[in-house]
């Protein structure tokens, strides 16, 4: 793979986790809208592999920051760093590169299962270890406090941890080379 | 793409980028410093003031970005009623409002060609150190330039979703998407290729 290629990669996939957020009409799993924001880091991790990944989603974060809409409902700017979720944007980077990492631990498995457990540990149990530590900054709680405030949402984000694995490994039927991270 | 830059002009607007980030992390680490309600109180009204001053489209403008802050300000309030501890609740929920509302403050009066040119400042230095500012500022214009192209795209395979189909578009779609996103990143990289690249030939 060229280099030309490997940035287009990730800045495309930065533009896919911005467009999983906009897009009006999706419905993820039983009706509920959820945002398939996460969904977008997780796949940045099972697809593009750690590192790209981790480009991809610092990508993000930092076109955020200096103020591009591109979080879901069109929100961006420096305000989110200091929001009781700044921790769960910060944090989206090392869950890409958590979940690429782990997916490409675990290269014996069958990809269905190996990108749904990579996803979950990036993509849920990495991702909240931020998140919730945020909030507990922020909120000025505990750590069991700031974690009681989001174990609501936790069901959501393991769900979108289930479809990654089922998105990737689809993808991996059609296109066997577009996963990098099997590469 | 909509902007969250203000719409009116204001005089912060000519104030240098950086001073204005740096003014923010200082202010910033002193309201998390400062444990007194008085003094938080003082400081939210500042803000407010800050807000107020270029009139009132900019307060709407502002406020607005700020609103979606009301259910933990409700939460905290509540938890903080019943655990009997107002004033800290006080202090906690003041300093958050007033760090979001500056950092808010500092995105809509600063262009985003004035915080590339920040982000280009800060990332000079590590040139040496392999990172490169060509490959990032490309990224970020495609980002950019792909982040409405990729948004239609998806709106469109929902769209004809929807006409096949009597329930809304699930994450099935998720792969077509996944799949356009990834040739687009093949063409445009083809595209680089043919106009020089990166012209660093490490490629294979």
């Amino acid at each position: 793979m060229t280099t030309e290629h490997n940035v287009a990669q990730i800045a495309l996939f930065t533009a896919l986790i911005a467009a999983l957020g906009l897009i009006p009409q999706l419905t993820l799993a039983f009706g509920v809208p959820i945002t398939a924001q996460s969904l977008g880091v997780m796949l940045c991790g099972t697809v593009l592999g750690a590192r790209s990944g981790f480009y991809a989603a610092l990508l993000f974060v930092g076109l955020v920051a200096i103020g591009l809409p591109l979080l879901a409902g069109g929100r961006g700017g420096l305000g989110l760093f200091t929001s009781p979720t700044a921790g769960f944007l910060i944090g989206f980077p090392v869950a890409a590169f958590c979940t690429g990492y782990a997916m490409e631990r675990m290269s014996g498995l069958a990809i269905t299962w190996a990108a749904m457990i990579a996803s979950i540990i990036g993509g849920v149990l990495v991702l909240y270890a931020f998140g919730i530590s945020g909030m507990a900054i922020v909120l000025g709680r505990s750590l069991p406090e700031a974690a009681l405030l989001v174990t609501a949402f936790i069901p959501g984000d393991v769900i979108k941890a289930v479809l990654a694995g089922l998105i990737t490994a689809a993808l991996y039927r059609a296109r066997p080379r577009s996963v990098m991270s099997r590469g | 793409m909509i902007s969250l830059t203000s719409p009116v002009r204001t005089r912060a607007h000519d104030w240098p980028a950086g001073a204005k980030l740096l003014a923010l992390c200082v202010v910033s680490v002193v309201l998390f410093a400062l444990p007194y309600w008085q003094a938080q109180l003082v400081a939210a009204i500042a803000v407010l003031v800050l807000y107020a001053l270029p009139g009132q489209i900019f307060l709407r403008f502002g406020l607005r970005r700020i609103w979606s802050l009301w259910p933990f300000v409700l939460l905290l309030m509540a938890w903080h009623l019943i655990t009997g501890a107002p004033r800290e609740g006080a202090v906690i929920v003041l300093r958050m409002l007033s760090a979001v509302a500056l950092a808010n403050l500092v995105t809509m009066t600063t262009t985003l060609d004035a915080m590339m040119g920040v982000v280009n400042r800060i990332l000079r230095p590590f040139a040496s150190l392999g990172v490169n500012l060509r490959k990032i500022e490309l990224a970020a214009a495609m980002v950019i330039r792909f982040t409405p192209v990729l948004t239609e795209k998806g709106a469109a395979l929902t769209m004809a979703w929807r006409a096949r189909a009597r329930h809304r578009a699930g994450w099935r779609v998720i792969l077509p998407f996944l799949v356009l996103a990834l040739d687009d990143a093949d063409h445009v990289a083809d595209a680089l290729r043919a106009r020089g690249g990166f012209g660093m030939d490490e490629n294979k």
